[in-house]
């Protein structure tokens, strides 16, 4: 990129960075819709712009200069990024994705350029069996304490033995209601469904995933969230094709219809839930009680990473209690790590989108991997989506 | 000697691709997704597990491309006869300037405005309550006009703009009135535009899968959202890779139909689709 060039932009990248963030704050869902549309490469872009600047004196010569990280949108204190540049002068580039069968998708592709990325609890299998994983290296990681993370999130990171992936936060699927619009109050999928098709017709919208739309038709019924079972993904077929007229989108990008009041109600991701409810009060978050998604989010690094070291030096920079807690406060999900736990702010861990009672998250099933790669489950997808 | 870079420039991008694109297509998929290599027609005979979405696409396109044409043929045919000499130059430029945007941009610009905070919050204003535009058939076609509008506009233009204006004065002077002027003199001299214009919309239209996606809240399923689940979502590569051959077969049919009828009704004169 040429001088000239630069000179000419109207904006710094700096300052497009931070524009950029604040409308993605808020304003658009976790997963599905940056990584669809290629905004994420808009902001990997910008990030590799950033990276061009000159770096610190002082920039630690076997890292390197920059590293690329793949996660979702909404998902780190831009600020961590910049700190740790400051300590480092490795400058992160940011890739912003869409779900997770895409980073499998990208990965599987090879040549990716990621030095770290965040998977979620049922693909870490997958990556290991097709050996596109490192097994982490611990001793480069003295920041993870393993003793004090909860057991029930990060078993998934560890295959034989063999440490491939570390947690970041975990959380639920559940759903927003606007209280404003639908005032009975909701505690089931039963009642998602039902109020669809009832006084939420028109105004309802569902992920854009097949693990969870489908997975919370099953609970409709009281079937498990990973079922593969013939004849119970059959009665969740006709339930998903009873609603599809009433609904008013399939989308996971929620948050500007459920802001814009387009949307009484959607399924949800916790921390989506936490963000709409920050900002527009009568937005509930609940979760079925028949069940329903469980999901740890981890930290990884893949095999063909060209900056492994910056990627240990970023991963064991996260590790870090101190900048941890930042992450946390920022993109809303709850943490897995005690040290954390006892950092954040009593409102936080009062807030029970976050931290549900314990009878809320009995139920809850982690999604599994063959849920995921399911061949059936797509086809039932694609016949909700086309009817 | 010329044509060398251009055959390199197609094989590269053009003939590898497809090549490439043929050859998943009889493949498997694999167990965790992606190819594995096979030969097998199975990917074929499961075409019609999309047939609702080809069949969506099949009547989105020629509707859009439709709707497309009429707003964009009044505009064109003011722009090429009707617009002062000095201000046609400018008037052009603002039909293009907006291309210069991407098309994801635009049409997310759309969404805010044809959401609840944006013209449903006038029309509240002013006493309709709740009144939901946004995730409608209406928003779709709004954003395929919007969106394709200037692909429509310049051919037409370009064919009125040549169209000899002795011809309208001759019409006139034997006595033909305006209208009749306009459907056997212009309309039909300004065809191969037309067509151009309208096989273009279309054949984008046959691979539309944004616009759908983001006004019409992915509750319509195209063609082109088929291939990005199959891709990105299930990883179906192999079956994926056969709807896109199917697609380009599709394509090719239109324009070479496009092709012929456009001949047949301008009186025999070649039009040039690309």
């Amino acid at each position: 990129m040429s001088k000239s060039y630069r000179d000419g932009l109207p904006i710094s990248p700096e300052n497009f960075v931070d524009q950029l963030m604040r409308l993605k704050r808020g304003s658009i869902g976790r997963r599905d819709f940056l990584g669809l549309t290629g905004l994420g490469i808009a902001t990997a872009v910008m990030a590799r712009e950033i990276g061009i600047m000159p770096t610190p004196a002082f920039a630690a010569e076997s890292l390197g200069d920059r590293m690329s990280i793949a996660t979702w949108p909404n998902y780190h204190d831009p600020a961590t990024f910049e700190n740790f540049k400051k300590d480092t002068g490795v400058a992160v580039e940011v890739n912003v994705f869409g779900s997770n069968e895409e980073m499998l998708a990208k990965l599987q592709a090879g040549a990716s350029g990621w030095s770290l990325f965040v998977p979620t609890n049922y693909t870490i299998s997958t990556y290991k069996k097709l050996g596109i994983i490192e097994p982490l290296e611990m001793a480069k990681l003295p920041n993870f304490d393993g003793s004090q993370e909860d057991p029930r999130f990060t078993g998934e990171g560890t295959i034989e033995g063999v440490t491939y992936a570390v947690p970041k936060n975990w959380g639920t699927t559940g759903f927003a209601v606007n209280t404003k619009k639908l005032t009975k109050p909701m505690t089931s999928w039963k009642e998602f469904w039902d109020t669809a098709m009832a006084e939420g017709d028109s105004r309802t919208m569902v992920h854009d995933y097949q693990l969870t739309t489908i997975g919370n038709a099953l609970k409709y019924y009281g079937y498990s969230f990973n079922s593969l079972k013939q004849d119970e993904l059959a009665k969740a077929e006709e339930l998903l094709l009873k609603v599809k007229p009433h609904l008013f989108a399939v989308s996971s990008d929620y948050q500007p219809g459920m802001r814009a009041g387009d949307a009484w109600m959607t399924m949800c991701w916790t921390n989506d839930g936490a963000q709409l409810h920050r900002d527009i009060p009568e937005i509930a978050y609940v979760l079925g009680k028949e069940g329903g998604e469980i999901w740890t989010d981890f930290y990884a690094i893949p095999k063909d990473a060209p900056n492994k070291p910056a990627g240990y030096a970023l991963l064991n920079y996260l590790m870090n209690p101190q900048v941890a807690v930042k992450e946390h406060l920022a993109n809303g999900a709850p943490s897995t790590d005690a040290r954390v736990n006892k950092l954040l702010p009593k409102e936080v861990l009062d807030n029970p989108i976050l931290y549900p009672a314990a009878d809320l998250l009995t139920p809850l099933e982690f999604g599994a991997a063959a849920t995921l790669t399911d061949p059936g489950r797509a086809e039932l997808m694609a016949r909700f989506k086309s009817a | 000697m010329l044509l060398g870079p251009a055959t390199a420039w197609l094989v590269v991008f053009l003939v590898l691709p497809f090549i490439a694109i043929a050859v998943f297509s009889v493949g498997e998929r694999a167990p965790e997704g992606g190819y594995q290599a096979a030969f097998t027609f199975a990917q074929y005979a499961n075409l019609p597990a999309r047939a609702t979405a080809f069949w969506n696409t099949m009547v989105l396109a020629p509707i859009g491309a439709l709707a497309c044409l009429l707003v964009a043929y009044p505009v064109a045919y003011y722009l090429a006869l009707r617009a002062p000499q000095r201000w046609r130059l400018i008037l052009l430029a603002l039909v293009v300037i907006p291309f210069w945007t991407s098309l994801l941009m635009r049409t997310y610009a759309w969404m805010y405005v044809l959401g609840g905070r944006g013209i449903p919050a006038l029309l509240a204003y002013i006493g309709f309550e709740d009144v939901r535009l946004i995730n409608t058939p209406g928003a779709v076609l709004l954003g395929i006009v919007y969106g394709y509008l200037p692909l429509m506009i310049l051919p037409i233009y370009v064919s009125l703009e040549r169209l000899d204006r002795r011809l309208l004065e001759a019409s006139a002077d034997l006595g033909a009135t305006p209208l009749s002027t306009f459907l056997s003199v212009t309309l039909k001299l300004s065809l191969p535009g037309v067509m151009t214009g309208f096989s273009l919309v279309m054949i984008l239209l046959l691979g539309e899968y944004l616009i759908p996606t983001l006004l019409g809240g992915g509750k319509v399923f195209f063609i082109g959202n088929a291939l990005v689940d199959l891709f990105l979502q299930s990883r179906n590569w192999p079956f994926g890779s056969a709807i896109a051959i199917t697609l380009v077969l599709v394509s090719v049919v239109v324009l070479i139909a496009a092709n012929r009828i456009s001949t047949r009704v301008s009186g025999a004169r070649r039009v040039d689709l690309i």
